[in-house]
């Protein structure tokens, strides 16, 4: 699992410095809950998930929902400490680990809890990530009458070969019948896949798109996959049983996984989301992107608020002991200076399409942006409007141009 | 066993007051690995110069990289009392540079002795080097007492190779010595039939005093120690003394003598070998195979065979960091203190920044400065491909000078001339055909080709030097399984068909991969060149092409492709932090690039495409 990025030590009651507040009324306020189980944990995966029932005295699942609430209390405490308690939660987001493995009325009850203590906005976008295997039409009726409104499908692949490189156990045929469920429960769907597995061809991706975009979904998110050090798949390919993705192949990909989700009706908005419609984004996380203010819930959850960015501690013992002790589960943080903020906002708008406005880029850089849209990645048009808009080529250049950019601060 | 020498004949062989009759001086002649050192060491202990509990393996090599690599490469004078028959002599033993970078000090410690040591290996044999060493010693009508160590080996045949210097020398197999360095049995009887085989010196006492430098060697504490050998007159403490290539007078503030500890003596009688103190910090004020005189009573002619150090191969010496310049250039002339051949100046590449041209006397001799200048100085470099010294008459019959591909005309060229060596190779029979296919293929003539004994041969070659200083040595190596050895000597220069190559990256010279080579390999050197940077240089924003190329005609071309994707796909909160670190990470990776014209190629690259394979091999093969 990636280790936490380093930073100072934050204070043990989880107090915020005044400065998080400020403007905290013009930001708007997410929630995301961690949790932190799996069956099984895959081998490409670094994210901060346990197999264990049982993690120690009050660390168990059973314990998961009582210890939420804890952090939840502690939430609000600090955030209204700063002046940036009160505001509208507008959206929610329960990841993992694998949510679906708490019992669909847990994640009500949770909800249930974050009701009690935060006022929702009326269009609140209520999403989970689900796993195929987990997931039943009372299971989701479950979740569709606590207030989720979407669910966002751990597919990953279509292909049995690839799924079993990448150590994912459920059956790709059942895949239709659960987004038909899904849409029959009247809640949005979107499909997670992963493209650049080890052995995957470029007919294999073809089909996962294919019977992705068969479903008429919402939205999809295609991720290429990354190698990370310290998981499994990390190990085999250093030993080189398993090859390092390419990146010409991953390249190719992108491109076909782009031209299949125009022709289904998807239209990219950031550089790995396509959605049917501006209503069908991931509102979370373009809430992430827009650097609003976030917490994050649960062992490992990172948080955003105004400036600050601060995160759990790792393992579910660790995380709970904290809590029962009346201490804030936050082990470290960072105090964004305006120029490291600048660069965040720079780095996340530049991956979305005509977010970034190029009057709000340091003095100098028409340069570079001349440059870009001569080498064919930015969209010229847009770019005589005074938007940051990539072009396929340009998406797939996002870093490089970030790189360039962030050499001019205001 | 030989009575250690008495207090009362001591003093018959005290310092300055030795007759001259009653002096031996002697080298050793012998190949790297054969126990040469081994055998110095036994010497000083049975002799009594070393006290037991000061014994250290090979006390006689001074600096960490020679007792690492377990050669010599500066020699020094070890002054030692022996009795034969009742007779107390004085023995020099005077240690010699055992490598063929360093042939010109050899034959200046040659020229200090009247007999020599021949020491082979029972096991191995005689080598290339210690052959040509043998044949200057020869030439100096020095007395050789033909020794071959290791004798406790299980692998030793001494009848065989006792037959091989037999016939080398033109004396008895039986007149060889059997020693073993490691147990010490022989050693007695080689220290027996110095005294009683080799000349005592002969000078003339009368005469105004003529000392040859043999070594020179800087000593933080005491400047410059200046070993000589007395040829006439004497030399005291206070005297006025004169180097006589240079003119430069010094005060002679200690004379003396190493046992192997210097000893200051009363001074330095005929024949007697020690070292002399100035205070002067600089080797270059008192160079080998230099003559010293007294100022008050100047000799008229100076000793013969002095010649000022030449440097052969030329390499570009750059620090990784561009900021250890200052430094690298302090080290340089630190080491230059102690090294007269090494030559050095300022030189500037566009893909390598701000560095030294320096010029050695042979490879080795590269080596152990860049591993010195590494080891003690804690630098990182990069050296350029070695290069050596190219003759260049124009069209309009201008004449250059070329050390450094970069200098390499671009008018109309009428010829150009490259040194030659004189190469012998002693390999086993066996591999006859594998060395002279190396020597054909790297533009050899054969010379000649003599049996050594029924199994080892001697093959001569005439070679371009340029075609030795690239990684001819390793291929020896190779080829031969290690057994064959190899000596060169300058033989002249030679016309020659050579081109420029110039590497060129999207259009832009890399001046540090030009290179001087033949019409025929060209070609080959342009591909390798290109293929090697094709893997070495990550992709750009753009597709750049690599090419290799003789004035404006391209003769190799291979592409980068264009860099098509350089984003990280996913961005969760939790990513936030690391991605914006990992980007100024990225950034200042970036910072460290190099520029060659737009295209950008990390350091690592240019040291990966310099090195090569051979270093790794060379260090194996000298193990």
């Amino acid at each position: 699992m990636p280790a936490h990025p380093t930073g100072e030590v934050p204070p043990l009651d989880g107090s915020l410095p005044a400065s998080a507040g400020v403007g905290a009324a013009d930001r708007g306020l997410s929630l995301y809950v961690h949790v932190p189980y799996c069956r099984v944990r895959c081998g490409y995966c670094d994210f901060n998930t346990y197999t264990a029932e049982d993690l120690g005295p009050g660390a168990s699942r059973d314990d998961y929902r009582a210890n939420l609430s804890r952090e939840l209390d502690l939430s609000v405490r600090t955030l209204a400490e700063v002046g940036a308690g009160d505001r509208e939660v507008s959206t929610i987001f329960f990841g993992g680990g694998t949510p679906t493995m708490l019992d669909a009325s847990v994640l009500a009850g949770v909800l249930t809890d974050i009701r009690a203590r935060y006022r929702l906005a009326a269009d609140v976008e209520v999403t989970t990530e689900a796993n195929p295997d987990t997931l039943d039409p009372a299971y989701i009726a479950t979740l569709a009458g606590a207030g989720f409104t979407r669910i966002s499908l751990g597919m990953q692949s279509a292909v049995p070969h690839v799924l079993a490189t990448l150590d994912r156990t459920h059956d790709p045929e059942k895949i239709p019948d659960v987004a038909r469920w899904v849409k029959d429960a009247g809640l949005e769907l979107s499909l997670d896949l992963i493209y650049g597995t080890p052995g995957e061809s470029i007919d294999d991706w073809r089909r996962s798109l294919d019977v992705a975009l068969a479903n008429e979904v919402d939205h999809i998110s295609a991720y290429s996959l990354i190698v990370e050090p310290g998981t499994k798949m990390g190990a085999m390919v250093r030993r080189g049983q398993l090859p390092m993705p390419d990146e010409d192949d991953l390249a190719d990909k992108y491109e076909i996984a782009d031209a299949a989700m125009t022709a289904a009706g998807l239209r990219w908005y950031e550089v790995s989301n396509w959605s049917t419609s501006a209503a069908t984004r991931c509102e979370h996380n373009m809430a992430y992107w827009r650097n609003a203010d976030w917490w994050g819930f649960g062992p490992g959850a990172h948080s955003h608020i105004g400036g600050v960015r601060f995160w759990n501690a790792k393992h579910p013992k660790a995380w709970s002991d904290r809590l029962l002790a009346g201490d804030s589960p936050g082990i470290g943080r960072e105090v964004l200076s305006a120029q490291t903020r600048e660069i965040e906002r720079i780095m996340l708008a530049a991956r979305i399409d005509s977010e970034l406005r190029l009057d709000t880029l340091g003095p100098g850089s028409e340069l570079a942006i001349r440059n870009f849209v001569n080498q064919g990645l930015l969209d010229a048009e847009a770019v005589a409007q005074g938007w940051f808009q990539p072009t396929l080529q340009g998406r797939l250049m996002a870093d490089y141009m970030v790189r360039i950019l962030t050499d001019y601060l205001v | 066993m030989s009575p250690q020498v008495n207090a009362e004949s001591l003093k018959r062989i005290s310092p300055s007051a030795t007759s001259p009759e009653l002096i031996r001086n002697f080298c050793i002649i012998a190949h790297i690995d054969h126990g040469k050192s081994t055998l110095a060491d036994r010497m000083l202990q049975i002799t009594g110069a070393v006290k037991q509990r000061d014994m250290r393996a090979q006390y006689l090599d001074r600096m960490d990289i020679e007792r690492e690599r377990g050669i010599t490469i500066k020699s020094q004078a070890v002054r030692m009392p022996w009795e034969t028959d009742g007779t107390p002599y004085a023995l020099n033993m005077i240690d010699t540079p055992g490598h063929v970078d360093f042939s010109y000090e050899v034959s200046r410690s040659l020229a200090a002795c009247e007999g020599a040591l021949l020491l082979v290996d029972s096991a191995q044999g005689i080598e290339a080097q210690t052959l040509a060493n043998l044949y200057l010693a020869m030439e100096n009508d020095l007395t050789i007492i033909p020794v071959l160590n290791k004798i406790d080996l299980p692998a030793a045949q001494p009848d065989k190779y006792a037959e091989e210097l037999a016939n080398l020398i033109g004396c008895e197999p039986e007149d060889c010595l059997l020693v073993s360095g490691k147990t010490g049995e022989g050693v007695e009887a080689v220290l027996d039939r110095i005294t009683t085989d080799i000349p005592a010196p002969v000078g003339d006492a009368d005469a105004p005093a003529r000392a040859m430098i043999f070594d020179s060697v800087y000593d933080t504490y005491r400047g410059v120690v200046t070993y000589v050998r007395l040829v006439d007159g004497a030399l005291k403490p206070r005297e006025k003394i004169e180097m006589m290539s240079t003119r430069s007078t010094h005060e002679l503030l200690e004379i003396g003598v190493s046992s192997p500890e210097p000893n200051a003596t009363k001074g330095l009688g005929v024949g007697e070998v020690g070292y002399l103190i100035t205070g002067v910090k600089d080797v270059r004020l008192s160079k080998v195979g230099d003559t010293v005189t007294l100022l008050s009573s100047p000799a008229e002619e100076a000793l013969e065979g002095y010649e000022e150090p030449k440097p052969m191969v030329f390499s570009g010496l750059f620090p990784i960091d561009g900021s250890d310049y200052p430094a690298l250039r302090d080290a340089l002339d630190k080491l230059k203190l102690n090294d007269a051949s090494l030559v050095y100046e300022p030189e500037t590449s566009t893909a390598l920044g701000f560095g030294f041209r320096c010029g050695f006397l042979g490879l080795l001799h590269l080596e152990v400065l860049r591993d010195r200048l590494e080891r003690e100085f804690d630098l990182d470099l990069i050296s350029t491909a070695p290069s050596v010294i190219y003759e260049v008459t124009m069209e309009d019959r201008e004449e250059m000078t070329v050390t450094n591909p970069s200098e390499y005309p671009t008018g109309k060229i009428k010829e150009v001339r490259e040194p030659m060596v004189q190469a012998t190779i002693l390999t086993p029979s066996d591999f006859i055909g594998a060395v002279m296919e190396l020597c054909q293929d790297r533009r050899g003539k054969l010379q000649g080709m003599d049996y050594l004994s029924s199994d080892r041969v001697e093959i001569r070659y005439r070679l371009p030097l340029a075609e030795i200083v690239f990684d001819f040595f390793d291929q020896l190596k190779s080829r031969t399984k290690g057994y064959a050895s190899l000596d060169y000597s300058d033989d002249g220069e030679d016309a020659a068909d050579l081109v420029k190559v110039d590497i060129l990256l999207h259009g832009d010279q890399v001046d540090a991969f030009s290179a001087i080579v033949h019409r025929d390999k060209a070609y080959s050197y342009g591909v390798a060149m290109a293929g090697k940077l094709r893997k070495l240089i990550p992709r750009q924003q753009f597709e750049v092409p690599i090419q290799a190329a003789i004035g404006s005609r391209i003769i190799a071309r291979e592409t980068i492709r264009a860099m098509r994707k350089d984003v990280l796909s996913k961005c969760y909160g939790g990513d936030i932090s690391r991605k914006r670190k990992l980007l100024e990470k990225q950034k200042e990776g970036k910072k460290r690039m190099k520029m060659v014209g737009t295209v950008e190629v990390p350091q690592e690259a240019f040291i990966a495409a310099l090195s090569s394979d051979e270093p790794e091999t060379k260090k194996d093969a000298k193990k």
